[in-house]
């Protein structure tokens, strides 16, 4: 009963929060409800007995989404509304519901079915990790190899890209300037 | 029934830590303020009972009773509710931090921990983390220049601080082979000699800087270092809501304290004579101490001193210590 509950309450929390972020036009609230509902939905794993997935996502959220802040703080007045142009909206909210209900199809098609099975079904007394570790060391492994190849190759051109000016140190820079002047 | 006792349990349990964490955390204020004074040659509060350790109860009535100001033009929802982050995150991260060792009450045995948890110390960690969105969203929503500056800085100090952080505790992880607290408690059972600090020296020191940069302690109080941005993050709040800030920050030193002496120290196995319950209120009280100490001895260090320190001498250490351990477990 309290799974129940608690399912309940997580995925109105989940819903509720995401609905703010679409529908919000300021970014300040549009952020915080996306780092509330990135939160609860580790309650989900938590309540699949994933708690290593659970703590993944409240981990690797909490750093994504500060990064976000990082730049909504750098590019808008976060105490102001965005005004959004919006060309075309019917076609905007047609295409995006059907996109929705799309994806609850998918989703919800092999459970109605029931034709859904573990391709690896959960040992038991293996722990979370382990299986986890298990999976990505073996069956996945070129999968994981290249996704992080993919990452160090995109943090490597990003370091291109703002690399003009990076063997400047600009504090240091400021404050010989200014010594330079007073002398 | 045995669900309902479970629950009961559970909710007992939980209302024990917030109720002892909580008054813990408002007595370090007291202890701070008086090792603080010891330590620069002063007498520290002296005036409200004996030794000023009424001044607890007069600051408590002072912070309840203050005017609550809003300022004009903040978010004021999210303004709200980022004083309630820091405090909740804190005590949510010590669901998984078991406190001491297992006793027996009424011949019932007591496992003194509210969630046993497979991935305790991730738990720990990441949610302990989560409450560095507490001085972020205060910075933003108040619409005030400082209170910006330490948002910005917030997000600065979380980058930094949480990669080593994670690297630090991934070389002890490796040798004991299990993410829970309990687990890592029971590996150093061998008493001082078997301590993972003599296995692990240079993971215990990234780790206990760490530790100081997510407590935003100093050095690393960057985020609302007086004489740099007024009082940061916090200059817009007054009253109670200035004070959840603080119980939090509180809080979170008592967490990395048993994150750390479980972790390196033996946790809460007996030393000796000692029983284990006992030593590890020793090894926290010894940790609080650390924290003051260093705030009374070291300054501040800038924003970008602490990215250069965090990114180009710590995470490069705690690689290497990686890449060590490795190469000697196999």
């Amino acid at each position: 009963m309290y799974e129940v509950i608690a399912f309940y309450t997580f995925s109105l929390l989940t819903i509720a929060l995401f609905g703010v972020v679409v529908i919000s036009k300021n970014a300040l609230y549009s952020m915080s409800a996306l780092a509330g509902g990135m939160i609860f939905i580790a309650g989900f794993f938590f309540m699949l007995e994933a708690e290593f997935l659970g703590v993944v996502q409240i981990i690797v959220y909490t750093g994504a989404v500060m990064a976000l802040y990082a730049f909504g703080m750098m590019f808008f007045d976060t105490t102001k509304e965005v005004r959004e142009r919006v060309h075309a909206q019917k076609v905007i909210y047609t295409l995006a519901i059907l996109v929705a209900v799309c994806v609850v199809f998918i989703v919800s098609g092999p459970i109605v079915g029931q034709k859904m099975q573990a391709l690896y079904p959960s040992i038991e007394g293996v722990g979370n990790i382990q299986m986890v570790g298990l999976l990505l060391f073996t069956k996945y492994l070129v999968v994981f190899e290249l996704a992080a190849i993919m990452l160090l190759v995109a943090m490597i051109s990003g370091i291109l890209l703002v690399s003009d000016r990076m063997n400047l140190d600009l504090t240091l820079k400021d404050e010989d300037d200014k010594e330079r002047e007073m002398i | 029934m045995g669900e309902m006792a479970i629950v009961i349990e559970t909710v007992i349990k939980a209302i024990t830590v917030l109720a002892v964490v909580a008054g813990m955390a408002a007595f370090a204020t007291y202890i701070e303020r008086k090792v603080l004074a010891f330590m620069q040659r002063r007498l520290g509060p002296m005036h409200v009972g004996p030794h000023g350790i009424l001044q607890l109860a007069a600051d408590g009535i002072k912070l309840f009773t203050k005017e609550d100001i809003v300022p004009q033009n903040s978010i004021k929802p999210i303004f709200k509710i980022a004083p309630v982050i820091a405090p909740a995150s804190a005590f949510t991260a010590m669901a998984a931090v078991p406190f001491f060792p297992e006793f027996t009450l009424f011949g019932y045995t007591v496992h003194p921990i509210i969630a046993d948890i497979n991935v305790g110390i991730l738990f720990v960690m990441g949610v302990a983390s989560v409450g560095m969105y507490a001085p972020l969203l205060a910075g933003m929503s108040s619409v005030n220049k400082w209170a910006l500056l330490g948002a910005a800085r917030t997000v600065i100090q979380l980058l930094s601080f949480e990669v080593v952080t994670g690297l630090s505790i991934l070389a002890p992880l490796m040798m004991i082979g299990s993410l829970s607290l309990i687990d890592i408690n029971d590996y150093q059972m061998g008493g001082v000699g078997s301590w993972l600090a003599w296995k692990q020296p240079l993971a215990f020191v990234l780790f206990m800087i760490a530790g100081f940069a997510e407590t935003n302690r100093t050095p690393f109080d960057l985020i609302e270092v007086e004489s740099e941005v007024v009082s940061g993050y916090a200059t817009d709040y007054s009253g109670m809501r200035w004070g959840l800030f603080f119980v939090g920050e509180y809080a979170n030193m008592i967490t990395v304290s048993f994150l750390v002496s479980i972790i390196f120290l033996g946790g809460y196995n007996p030393i000796w004579f000692i029983p284990g319950g006992l030593a590890i209120l020793l090894k926290i009280s010894f940790f609080i101490f650390l924290f003051l100490w260093v705030r009374a001895a070291w300054p501040h260090v800038r924003p970008d001193q602490l990215m250069w320190l965090c990114w180009k001498v710590l995470m490069p250490l705690a690689l290497l210590n990686i890449l060590l351990t490795g190469i000697v477990l196999i």
